[in-house]
């Protein structure tokens, strides 16, 4: 395999590493600066509540992402093996459970805090129930806040669960957060982030949304993960998401402007041959490999369902300053795999049609049953629908013993193939039709 | 009055017929009545009683039906049993029933809610959420929501509407019901010889597809036999088994750990027809809220409920001491991220009170136990040998 590229590297992607390093610094000296840290998820978070009581967010799914992404997460799933986590079960929290075992090193190589609060917000996945059990045995000492985020399983919103979750957290939420804080809760304040979410949510829509055009300037996929990164986690809310994603979408309307593909580590991608809709989370372990069988065979991803999982910001939600806790509320219900089958089914089809896309391809995760179970029969409902060309790969997000390379190579090719053929079979409709 | 064999016989049928004919014949008798399915773990079944309905549990294939389009819909690491629900779904098995609840049970259940939904399978598909909030002026409302939903469904389909009293009489018929069972059980913990665990396990999964009056009487006759002496006592070890709430091992698997010299004093095979643990408030005037109360306060611990305040540790190890076992066998499906995900802290919470324990893990339609059946008796032999 020939050496790496150097990647290109815009002003977007510095201001990004800067944010990062900023909030991992913050993370490693809080407890000498007397700043609380509050462990919570990613999708369905309260970042901006966190944030409203001068608490650091840490994500265990990120510092597991991260583990993945420098070859860490192996050992310390066989750590979490080892103390009786079976081989079946989600790798995420395996890999979290190893981390803290090995001393909860973060990605900077500095140790990561340890929490002052647990707090459960639990979307779209039973899994983190599991996880926080896990944490709070870790963490015997610790307040725990729980969160419970109905599922939309009517494929809407109601008021009543509205109110279950601005109660909970009126009744749970607030007052932890307060007693670990030390402060009082401060709905002006909170009202005064989400106005800053709101315009970073409608900028990361139009960035996400560029990618109807032809081509595509972005990747919503793999490059879609770095920018989804600051508003899904501990930026939301702040000036400098709003910086952030203000110089991102400059940034994507120069590229259209110049017709200009994504950049990808291996460089601009030059030809747009396939446009695809990607349903589930990507491997991290070998996540450039993983990316570079697409930039090789000049795919573009046009869309993702990974970049909803922290919301669904294209279907319109937004955090509404005038009733923060509600919109709290509805944003957590919102998040994508807190939708229902037929809801996905709608969102993926309409995603196929809308961004023009070649097919639709599924990553499916072994880890994780909150994404994997039932997309063979999504998979079957887009086909049926639409008649495009659906592709099925299976690998993992952190456990390197499920990613091989090999066989999603062959299969990527064959899906390709098919791809191909299909595009000369209608340009030949086509050109008979004008005939 | 039926002798327990024949009991026992009639109820391993009942409890396998994946056609669910007795249900439906109950059924074809009046109009006005209705098929629920459910899923594992726990149903609130009063409530479709008291609206002229028989929830039915639908607890997977088992090993006796052969997966021929259940398992194109499933990935190969996800466990089995929504693929045999799925098959169910496709063979026209499920074809009479008017509705399924899906209950909070975990992901794979919550999706399967929704492929039902897609398939347009029953007139409702009824994804049924625990609260994970057990404030009675929070949580509490939301179960109550959750409840009205599902009669809602009910009452859609058959204008029935169910009086105080009905509600009332319902909570009274499970709650004996659940007083029967436990009185087998207690009977078992000092005979367990008398009934065996697989003659429990058919008996118990009988009582999830056949209304509950006539499981109740089945229930006293069974009790009412198992005063006297049956079967011969061994020199076995006493085990509860743990992690067999949802997809439900083979009946091999129950044989062959009885066989390797384990008597079966608790578990959590089918433990939604003990969830609530003693009576609900039958003679109220707001039975719904009785209901919710229960849940609340008096449910068991489960892998799905979230065990703030009250961990799954200790409250294994109270019910193995409750129970005077020796061990504990962790029996869990295979792929099973609830069961398998708790397992760790459940076993340390046994090693810290001193409490052997073993695991292996199952797929429903698994048929070989030969190894399961050497751990077993293993596991047996080395508490005789160190008692
Ligand atoms: S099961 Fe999936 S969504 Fe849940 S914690 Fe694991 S990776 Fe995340
Ligand atoms: S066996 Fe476990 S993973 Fe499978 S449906 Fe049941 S609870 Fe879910």
């Amino acid at each position: 395999m020939s050496n790496p590229k150097e990647a290109i590297k815009e002003k977007s992607m510095i201001i990004q590493k800067d944010m990062l390093a900023k909030l991992f610094t913050e993370l490693s000296t809080a407890k000498e600066n007397g700043k609380k840290v509050v462990y919570t998820f990613v999708p369905g978070n309260v970042t901006e509540l966190i944030l409203s009581f001068d608490m650091l967010p840490v994500y265990p799914e990120i510092n597991a992402l991260q583990s993945g992404m420098r070859k860490k997460s192996a050992s310390y799933i066989r750590d979490a093996e080892k103390i009786g986590f079976s081989e079946d079960v989600c790798t995420y929290v395996k890999c979290d459970i190893g981390m803290m075992l090995n001393g909860n090193i973060g990605p900077t190589g500095e140790k990561m805090p340890e929490p002052d609060l647990l707090l459960l917000s639990y979307t779209g996945c039973f899994t983190f129930m599991k996880w926080f059990e896990n944490l709070e045995k870790l963490y015997p000492n610790v307040p725990v806040a729980m969160l419970h985020t109905p599922y939309q399983e009517d494929g809407k919103i109601t008021e009543d669960q509205i109110t279950y979750m601005v109660k909970q957290m009126e009744t749970d939420v607030i007052p932890k957060m307060e007693m670990v804080s030390g402060k009082k809760y401060d709905p002006e304040r909170l009202s005064k982030m989400m106005v800053n979410s709101a315009k970073a949510e409608d900028l990361l829509v139009k960035v996400l949304e560029s990618a109807k055009h032809v081509p595509s300037p972005i990747d919503a996929y793999f490059a879609g993960v770095y920018y989804i990164g600051p508003i899904f986690t501990a930026f939301r809310g702040t000036e400098e998401a709003v910086e952030y994603y203000t110089e991102l979408w400059n940034e994507v309307q120069e590229r259209m402007r110049l017709g200009l593909g994504p950049i990808t580590p291996e460089g601009e991608l030059r030809e747009e041959k396939f446009r695809l809709v990607v349903e589930g989370p990507p491997n991290w372990t070998n996540f450039r490999e993983f990316w570079k069988i697409f930039y090789d065979m000049g795919a573009v991803i046009v869309a993702s369902s990974y970049t909803k999982v922290g919301g669904v910001y294209d279907l319109g939600f937004r955090h509404d300053p005038e009733h923060p806790l509600e919109s709290l509320a509805k944003y957590c219900m919102g998040c994508y795999t807190n939708l229902n089958l037929p809801q996905r089914v709608n969102l993926l089809a309409d995603y196929v049609t809308e961004y023009k896309a070649d097919g639709f391809l599924i990553n499916s995760i072994k880890s994780c049953n909150s994404f994997s179970a039932g997309q063979l029969m999504i998979m079957r409902e887009i086909e049926q629908r639409l008649g495009v060309p659906v592709g099925f790969i299976e690998s993992d997000l952190v456990d390197p013993r499920y990613f091989s390379y090999a066989n999603i190579k062959n299969r990527l090719e064959s899906y390709f193939q098919m791809l191909e053929q299909r595009k000369i079979i209608l340009a030949q409709e086509t050109s008979e039709a004008i005939a | 009055m039926e002798t327990i064999n024949e009991i026992t016989d009639k109820c391993s049928n009942l409890a396998f017929d994946l056609n669910f004919r007795y249900a439906k014949h109950w059924k074809s008798k009046n109009e006005y009545r209705v098929l629920v399915g459910y899923l594992p773990i726990y149903f609130p079944r009063e409530i479709v009683h008291a609206m002229n309905g028989l929830a039915v549990g639908i607890f997977g294939a088992g090993d006796r039906k052969q997966i021929i389009r259940g398992d194109a819909y499933y990935q190969s690491y996800i466990c089995h049993l929504p693929r045999g629900i799925i098959e169910m779904g496709l063979d026209g098995s499920l074809n009479e029933f008017d509705g399924f609840v899906f209950p909070a049970t975990c992901d794979c259940i919550r999706n399967l809610s929704g492929m039902f939904k897609l398939a347009g399978k029953g007139n409702f598909q009824r994804y049924f959420d625990y609260p994970q909030n057990f404030n009675s002026k929070v949580g509490g409302i939301f179960y109550r929501q959750e409840l009205d939903k599902v009669m809602e469904d009910i009452r859609k389909i058959n204008r029935q509407h169910a009086s105080i009293e009905d509600l009332n009489n319902s909570i009274r018929l499970f709650n004996i019901n659940r007083r029967l069972i436990e009185e087998i059980y207690a009977i078992r913990q000092e005979f367990p010889w008398r009934l065996s665990a697989l003659e429990t396990y058919y008996i118990l999964r009988a009582g999830m597809v056949i209304p509950v009056e006539e499981h109740n009487e089945m229930l006293e006759q069974v009790l009412d036999q198992l005063q006297k002496e049956r079967g011969e006592p061994m020199d076995n070890i006493r085990v509860v088994i743990n992690g067999s709430f949802c997809e439900q091992p083979p009946v091999g698997l129950i044989k062959s750990i009885e066989m390797a010299g384990c008597y079966i004093v608790d578990d959590d095979l089918l433990l939604g027809s003990r969830w609530t643990i003693g009576d609900i408030d039958d003679n109220t005037d707001d039975p719904l809220e009785a209901m919710v109360t229960a849940f609340l306060n008096q449910s068991t611990f489960s892998s799905s409920v979230y065990d703030v305040g009250n961990p799954k540790g200790a409250r294994l190890v109270e019910q193995v001491h409750r129970r005077n076992a020796d061990g504990v066998i962790f029996s869990a499906a295979s792929f099973c991220d609830p069961a398998l995900l708790d397992r760790p802290e459940l076993q340390k919470a046994c090693d810290a009170a001193g409490i052997p324990h073993i695991n292996f893990q199952y797929h429903e339609n698994t048929g070989q136990f030969k190894v399961i059946k050497e751990q077993a008796g293993t596991f047996s032999d080395s508490i005789k040998l160190w008692a």
